[in-house]
């Protein structure tokens, strides 16, 4: 048995002292009581409680026994701040571009001189990127709800607004020049709409087939990690060379459409996109390396052999 | 990066050089300004006799070497730069009225500035210049915002007259940009932006004139 005692982790205060703490009791038994006892503001998803005040946060499947600790044990809490689960910040900001792309395509009013209210383009590309966009994004909302296992439940709240106007801003900016009146269609015409809707569809299939593969290395309810290998399906032979094939088939898919729509703004969010998704295939690469010692060596984070 | 203060006796020596060429360069202006306006008792014509170092000057800062947050001075660096460029030089109907406003501005609070870091870097630093540096901006900064806001302002019906900068539909690339509308969203954004870096010279002021005065009361 244990004496457990809760400091905060910036002014060391002594918030928590808990007696008689059984060693086989899991991590998520502290953070309960620390909700009852201490503040009920401070939800368990909310709290961070480490062994260090600047180290990782204790999981709620740490078992007490093989921490670190003498029989006293000293921890410190620090505050995340408000969470929102990742589930409702994925639907909102995927919804989001949805509904938005629909305004500009039937050309609600405001949008465009009232001469173009509610008339469609005379260019069938229109309507095909208009069908190709909200794919996308059902799909995106579709895994949301069906295929994803997320690990951590929630994200801090200020994360919502940062992400929904990237997100609805982008797809504002798009859809305003895709749908306009004066739209100039793809210079190679046909040829080159057919090629680039062939990549966009091909990569959204990989992208799919990617997001399942993961899935399915991690049962359902559980948080293990695995090293994610090529399965029976062709599109995720691409785990050969990259360690994140989902960003990578993403770029693809952006990259299609923007060669299908010729529109610099699209372009442009599939720039910022790459960016952001390079920046995160790194830092999910280095993780994969750290933890799993045999770790295939050929393997990229995102372009393979290039980055 | 911040630098401690053992860290800047090991700094080598041309970064003090530097920050000594950038306090040159605007006592170069000044001196210019100062001159051109005795020999021609107006302020037509003065822009020309300080545009090629007010053009080069924002570029001279140097972000890294001194103990500055770059987020802050990135910030300052780039409407510099914007302002100069930008506006000053491509509208030439603003260049002999409204700029002298900000040019003055900036040019006492760059060389207050730099003779600030370079002072610093030489461990010498006297207590007037410091003094300086952290009062002379309450009035220099309100100046220098409105010197930039008027001239933007002053460069907007021109650029709405004659589309500069401007990128109009149809075109190949479906791409359009209104450098009129541009200018004045920037000309929005000092609400927000100006009032932080205020502020925050105003806690710095605080936190770094306030030590003398506590020592002052032990006394």
């Amino acid at each position: 048995m244990w004496h457990v005692e809760i400091l905060d982790a910036k002014t060391k205060d002594k918030l928590c002292f808990l007696d008689k703490v059984r060693t086989f009791f899991f991590s998520s038994f502290i953070y309960n009581k620390f909700y009852v006892d201490v503040n009920p503001q401070w939800y368990p998803a909310r709290q961070s409680i480490r062994l260090d005040p600047k180290g990782k946060s204790l999981k709620d499947e740490d078992v007490l026994q093989h921490l670190p600790v003498g029989t006293t044990a000293t921890f410190y809490f620090r505050d995340l701040g408000a969470q929102i689960s990742w589930v409702t910040v994925f639907l909102t900001e995927y919804t989001g571009p949805l509904v938005i792309y629909l305004m500009f395509y039937f050309r609600v009013p405001f949008i465009y001189a009232p001469k173009y209210d509610f008339t469609t383009s005379k260019h069938w590309v229109v309507h095909l990127a208009c069908m190709c966009h909200s794919f996308h994004y059902v799909k995106r909302l579709l895994e949301t709800l069906f295929v994803h296992r997320f690990s951590h439940g929630t994200m801090p709240l200020r994360n919502i607004f940062k992400n929904c106007t990237y997100y609805w801003g982008f797809a504002a900016w798009m859809a305003y020049y895709i749908n306009h009146p004066l739209y100039t269609p793809p210079i190679y015409g046909e040829q080159q709409i057919r090629l680039a809707l062939i990549i966009f569809l091909f990569c959204q299939i990989g992208n799919f087939s990617i997001h399942i593969a993961l899935r399915n290395l991690r049962p359902p309810g559980s948080k293990t990690r695995k090293i994610p290998y090529p399965t029976k399906n062709p599109f995720t032979w691409i785990f050969l060379l990259v360690s994140c094939p989902n960003y990578t088939y993403e770029l693809g898919s952006w990259l299609g459409f923007t060669v299908m729509t010729q529109c610099l703004p699209v372009a442009f969010f599939t720039l910022v996109g790459f960016i952001q998704m390079t920046v995160w295939a790194k830092g999910k690469h280095r993780s994969y390396l750290k933890e799993f010692r045999d770790y295939p060596p050929l393997r990229s984070p995102i372009l393979p052999f290039i980055l | 990066a911040k630098l401690s203060r053992t860290q800047h006796s090991k700094i080598p020596f041309n970064k003090d050089i530097s920050c000594f060429n950038g306090n040159i360069m605007w006592l170069v202006i000044a001196v210019g300004l100062v001159r051109a306006y005795l020999a021609r008792g107006s302020y037509h014509g003065l822009y020309y006799s300080i545009e090629k170092p007010l053009n080069v000057c924002p570029l001279c800062h140097i972000p890294g070497i001194v103990p500055s947050s770059v987020v802050l001075t990135g910030f300052q660096v780039m409407s510099r730069v914007f302002l100069t460029w930008a506006v000053t030089h491509s509208v030439r109907e603003v260049r002999w009225t409204v700029c002298y406003y900000f040019v003055t501005a900036w040019t006492v609070t760059e060389i207050i500035r730099y003779s600030f870091y370079t002072f610093s870097l030489l461990n010498h630093l006297p207590y007037l210049i410091k003094w300086a540096r952290y009062t002379f901006f309450i009035v220099l900064y309100p100046m220098g915002v409105t010197g930039e806001l008027l001239t933007i302002y002053a460069a907007l019906p021109y650029v709405q007259k004659t589309g500069l900068y401007s990128v109009t539909l149809p075109n190949k690339y479906n791409f359009s940009f209104d450098y009129y509308t541009f200018l004045i969203l920037i000309m929005i954004s000092y609400i927000p932006l100006f009032p932080q870096l205020y502020f925050h010279m105003i806690r710095q002021r605080k936190k770094v004139l306030g030590h003398v005065e506590d020592y002052s009361k032990v006394e």
